[in-house]
């Protein structure tokens, strides 16, 4: 599979490193205008950057490994965010990405972001989404739910279809 | 010591000066700047001051021909300076000695410069319980395993247990599993459950190899050494990582689950796959070799060795090695064969002999044949080997002994020359006989016709070729690993190494044969040990001139080429 950067986020992109004193400081920038444009960040991505900034594959990895924000493979089609910080793991957040999964038929005891086979969900633990009052709190996509129920939580999926 | 004459350019040592420190109670004199990784003079660190003062200090991710990277926490210790008062000047106690106040946090031994007048604690209550701190949190998710790890037994994390860990662990949680047996490339295996991220073999590969090639990928307690997927972890010094991994994380396909290390007998030795001569241990059990490992020696190769060389012995315990005396195709003794040789040797007319010698062997065996080619006249010459050189130990000369063939005159500077005029004067019929050691001449321009034209072809060596068949007398060689000897490097370093293994079958030391025909040929005598001869041999050649086989110590000393 041939990895090809449009020539105007290319563009985009060249003008970005020269924010920095040492190219390699733009490594997440790279990142988060690939990631924006393509989803995810593929290995093919991680090796253009990489030779992009003249560093080993292997420093960009680090980076793409590191944070969870960056996707490794294409999420889901809606992704779905649960906040597990102190007032939403107290308020039931473990109880409600239990219930996430349940209801998709994923394992909610695995590590990290998991995603439905058909690719329509996505389901993650975050931290702090700022709505410690209304505990437990989530995002569908770009939207912010609060005192999320088991009731409501089956009206956003039911939502999303 | 012997007074030798050296080539090492030895800068005057830099004036450094000395600052007092107190390690548990005890003052020491460390000097004010030490070494680095790279050898440049840097602040003395409170790790390498406790070193002095003989106080170990347990560590893991601090070596000392590493950057300083300080993640393991492992090196602990307290400290305290003298106290200044208000006007800067030391507070006095009353008794006269400077008032020491003690900070408040512990620091690492590894990175932290000492100052004058400071005061180190390595062995408070407080320090123990930080270490018992760290070792507990690095096996939280460490398989307790030790029975079945490759490791045990050299396992700076199994050793550090015995002094700090607990009994048993008081992880309730479940632990995380992470990968084991991961293929990082074609000679190194990864366990990922037990790797303590010490970042020893990312920092060796970045900065020492100058190959990128791993990293530390994922987050907190899922972190894992790796490689960028794809991409095999493969140059030329990838099992140095192996031998610095303070844990069983990393470990060589070819010795894995092979051996445990308690059982190995450790021979100092010298590698000979090439002319940099990097200073070896060959680990070894009931006559089989396992595995080589560095041996520390700054003069040379520091603590690393190529992969190449370190696997290179495998031939060593090949089943074709040549294990008879052979005389005219027929088993014989060694008296026999011997005598036998001597007889015509002593007959042959000046300038009818020659010989070929090889740079894979031993200054003494070299500088014996030499005084065989001393009495018949005999033409001489060894044989070249060259490949590639790398910028870090890697020599272009393949021979582990250029420079002892040249010393004792088997050669001239450019090896090789005289193989021209061997071979021309065999075949016209000048030279009648040929005595070959360790080479297949017949893949360097002394063919199987040629040799078939001589009266008289003696031929030592180690495994068969087309010399040793074409060969009327076949003397049974051995493997550097199966005899003592001295090899002289390409800096004109003399290096002994010792025997790790027996001869196999009939087979014995060139030395000592040699010892054997040379003495009833030329009629000299007085060198039956190697320690005699070698002292023999160093008054005779120049350039040893003043060297002793005690004088050489475990690591060689430097002499003029």
């Amino acid at each position: 599979m041939s990895f090809t950067v449009p020539a105007n986020l290319e563009a985009e992109i060249d003008e970005l490193i020269t924010h920095y004193p040492v190219k390699r400081s733009a490594s997440l920038m790279l990142l988060h205008a690939l990631q924006e444009h393509f989803g995810h960040i593929s290995p093919e991505a991680t090796q253009w950057v990489a030779k992009k900034l003249g560093l080993q594959p292997i420093n960009v990895h680090e980076l793409v490994t590191f944070y969870p924000m960056f996707r490794q493979t294409a999420p889901g089609k809606h992704q779905i965010k649960v906040c597990r910080t102190l007032s939403c793991a107290l308020g039931g957040s473990h109880k409600l990405h239990e219930h996430f999964c349940t209801k998709l038929g994923l394992d909610p005891h695995a590590h990290g972001l998991q995603t439905t086979k058909d690719g329509k969900f996505s389901v993650e633990f975050v931290e702090c989404l700022a709505g410690c009052g209304m505990a437990p709190v989530m995002m569908c996509n770009e939207d912010f739910h609060e005192g999320v129920s088991n009731a409501k939580a089956d009206e956003i999926i039911g939502g999303c279809r | 010591m012997s007074a030798a004459p050296t080539t090492e350019v030895k800068p005057a040592p830099p004036a450094i000066e000395k600052i007092k420190v107190k390690v548990d109670g005890r003052e020491v004199e460390v000097p004010k700047l030490t070494p680095d990784w790279q050898g440049k003079f840097a602040p003395t660190t409170m790790l390498q001051a406790c070193d002095i003062a003989k106080k170990d200090v347990p560590h893991y991710c601090y070596h000392p021909k590493l950057p300083v990277a300080g993640n393991c926490r492992m090196c602990l210790v307290e400290f305290g300076t003298p106290a200044l008062g208000p006007d800067r000047k030391p507070v006095m106690n009353p008794d006269g000695t400077p008032k020491i106040a003690k900070s408040p946090r512990p620091a690492i031994g590894c990175a932290t410069p000492i100052s004058p007048g400071m005061e180190i604690y390595t062995s408070t209550p407080g320090v123990k319980q930080m270490r018992e701190g760290v070792l507990e949190s690095l096996l939280i998710n460490h398989p307790l395993d030790c029975p079945i790890c490759d490791q045990a037994g050299e396992c700076k994390l199994q050793e550090y247990s015995v002094d700090y860990g607990q009994s048993a662990s008081r992880f309730v949680e479940a632990k995380v599993h992470k990968p084991k047996a991961v293929d990082l490339g074609p000679r190194i295996m990864l366990d990922a459950e037990r790797c303590i991220l010490c970042t020893r073999c990312i920092r060796f590969t970045k900065d020492v190899a100058g190959d990128d090639a791993l990293g530390i990928v994922n987050r907190g307690s899922y972190n894992t050494i790796a490689t960028f997927p794809g991409l095999p972890f493969d140059n030329n010094y990838t099992l140095n990582t192996v031998d610095i991994c303070p844990v069983g994380a990393l470990t060589s396909k070819d010795f894995r689950f092979q051996m445990r290390v308690w059982f190995l007998k450790e021979t100092k030795s010298v590698c000979t796959s090439c002319a940099t001569g990097c200073n070896v241990l060959i680990s070894s059990r009931e006559e089989k070799i396992y595995r080589y490992t560095p041996r520390d020696n700054d003069a040379v190769n520091g603590p690393w060795m190529c992969d190449a060389g370190r696997l290179n012995f495998k031939w060593i315990h090949r089943a074709d090695r040549l294990k008879d005396v052979l005389v005219r195709g027929q088993k014989s003794s060694w008296t026999a064969a011997l005598s036998e040789i001597a007889d015509k040797l002593k007959q042959a007319p000046a300038g009818s002999v020659a010989i070929v010698a090889s740079a894979r062997q031993t200054n003494e065996e070299l500088w014996l044949i030499s005084k065989l080619k001393t009495k018949l006249g005999a033409l001489s010459d060894s044989v070249e080997r060259t490949g590639d050189a790398d910028k870090l130990l890697v020599s272009a000369d393949k021979n582990p002994n250029t420079n002892g063939a040249r010393l004792t005159g088997i050669c001239f500077s450019e090896m090789g020359i005289n193989l021209p005029k061997i071979a021309a004067g065999i075949a016209k019929g000048a030279i009648k006989t040929l005595i070959v050691f360790g080479e297949d001449v017949t893949k360097h321009g002394i063919s199987t016709e040629l040799l078939g034209k001589l009266d008289t072809l003696i031929v030592s060596d180690i495994l068969p070729n087309a010399t040793t068949s074409a060969a009327h007398y076949v003397l049974p060689g051995c493997a550097h690993a199966e005899k003592r000897g001295s090899f002289t490097n390409t800096k004109g370093r003399v290096q002994k190494f010792l025997q790790a293994v027996q001869p196999q079958g009939e087979a014995r030391a060139e030395w000592d044969f040699l010892h054997d025909l040379v003495y009833n040929v030329t009629g000299k005598n007085g060198f039956l040990t190697i320690e005699g001869l070698f002292n023999e041999m160093a008054k005779d050649v120049p350039a040893f001139n003043g060297l002793t086989w005690a004088g050489l110590g475990d690591t060689g000393v430097t002499v003029k080429i």
